[in-house]
């Protein structure tokens, strides 16, 4: 109990990185990269930061932090991102 | 200073003011303070010594703008400190020591004044000269503050593996507190002369008494008058004052009352399916003592509490159930 911070604060910057929340994930978004046309709607809305991009292309999702909620499959104007029901 | 458009912003402004460091200050009552109730628990859990003014009055429904104690009652388990005043003089005193105690404890103060009785009237009061006030209460010393030089996170998500242990940290720091409000009060005394109680419990008249009054705010004052009038018909009566609610000064009071047989409690709240708010908690601290406890309830919604009815408590003061005068 001694070493919390009373009020629950947290010293170390950045902290949150260390707490995977992808596993709370029941379905997973799969994406078509071959349909995919860069148009980084999916990267906006995405509530996480579980869609990374790279020189403005999108890189595979960060399953670390997906939590599947769908949100890139409803905005994806090609639908190319597909929830799927993961098996664990 | 801050306007915002809502009560339960003016708290989230307080607390957001109170994380950089400095000395914050917010009033409210009633509606307001219900309005106010989920983020006063967040001010609290987040240990910030947020120092507010309560002027005490009912609550709806039906509509009632006046007096009674049902707000900041309400808010008994929100981890805030409530110290209740019975004066103008009282109240202010008070605020001044709340810092004193918040910044101590880390926990944030209620300082509680009935609504009218005390908001709204005329009453000379001595206000102590800032240099003095500034001598009394040293500069305040956050535990953290928000510093983009210095990143902290401030109320983070705690999981069931630390929540407890915070909630627990949370009672310590009351249990501390009950020692800090009487260290406060005897410095406040020994720098301004005034001085009520220990700074949890005053009594009046208690020497000898049989039976004894107790109540918060106030109503203790008219209770004062009547327990002269009893007095002076040879009647055995004291005033046993609670000024601290939360912490609840259990052994004070099993102290002050271990000599009674009857004790009046008149409260001014209300726990709707039970009894009078204060009448439970004294059952529970007295729970080994043979003190026969009876409970009275009044002066809910402003309804003038005089001397007669208090009197009237005495009068039944052995007969079971509560009364509502």
């Amino acid at each position: 109990m001694s070493d919390l911070n009373p009020g629950a604060v947290i010293t170390e910057p950045g902290s949150t990185k260390k707490y995977k929340t992808g596993d709370w994930r029941t379905f997973k978004p799969n994406w078509d990269s071959s349909k995919c046309t860069q148009c980084m709607i999916c990267w906006q809305f995405c509530p996480d930061m579980a869609i990374p991009q790279k020189d403005g292309k999108r890189q595979d999702t960060n399953f670390d932090y997906c939590k599947g909620c769908g949100i890139c499959s409803q905005v994806c104007p090609v639908k190319c991102i597909k929830m799927e029901k993961e098996e664990k | 200073m801050i306007y915002v458009e809502s009560e339960h912003s003016a708290m989230a402004a307080a607390i957001g003011a109170s994380v950089t460091g400095v000395r914050t200050f917010t009033a409210t009552c009633s509606q307001g303070l219900m309005l106010m109730s989920e983020v006063c628990f967040i001010a609290a859990g987040m240990r910030l010594p947020i120092v507010m003014a309560v002027a005490n009055r009912a609550i709806s429904a039906p509509i009632n703008i006046w007096n009674d104690q049902s707000d900041s009652l309400a808010q008994r388990d929100s981890g805030w400190i409530q110290l209740y005043a019975e004066s103008a003089q009282e109240a202010h005193d008070t605020i001044i020591q709340a810092y004193k105690i918040a910044e101590k404890v880390f926990l944030p103060v209620m300082v509680c004044v009935d609504g009218f009785t005390l908001s709204h009237v005329w009453e000379n009061a001595d206000l102590l000269d800032q240099k003095d006030v500034d001598n009394f209460l040293p500069k305040f010393k956050p535990m953290f503050t928000l510093d983009p030089e210095k990143p902290v996170t401030m109320g983070p998500i705690a999981f069931p593996n630390t929540y407890m242990e915070f909630k627990q940290q949370q009672e310590e720091a009351m249990k501390t507190a009950l020692k800090e409000i009487v260290k406060t009060s005897k410095e406040f005394k020994s720098k301004f002369k005034r001085n009520y109680g220990n700074g949890l419990v005053e009594t009046y008249n208690l020497k000898g008494a049989k039976t004894a009054y107790v109540c918060m705010g106030s109503v203790c004052t008219t209770v004062r008058g009547a327990v002269d009038d009893l007095n002076r018909e040879g009647k055995k009566v004291g005033l046993i004052k609670i000024k601290s609610f939360r912490p609840f000064p259990k052994e004070d009071l099993v102290s002050v009352c271990k000599n009674l047989k009857n004790v009046i409690v008149l409260d001014k709240a209300v726990s709707p399916g039970n009894e009078g708010v204060i009448c439970t908690e004294l059952k529970a601290a007295l729970q080994n003592q043979k003190t026969n406890i009876k409970g009275v309830i009044v002066g809910l919604g402003g309804r003038d509490v005089t001397k007669y009815s208090i009197l009237k408590a005495f009068k039944n003061r052995d007969k079971k159930g509560v009364d509502w005068l």
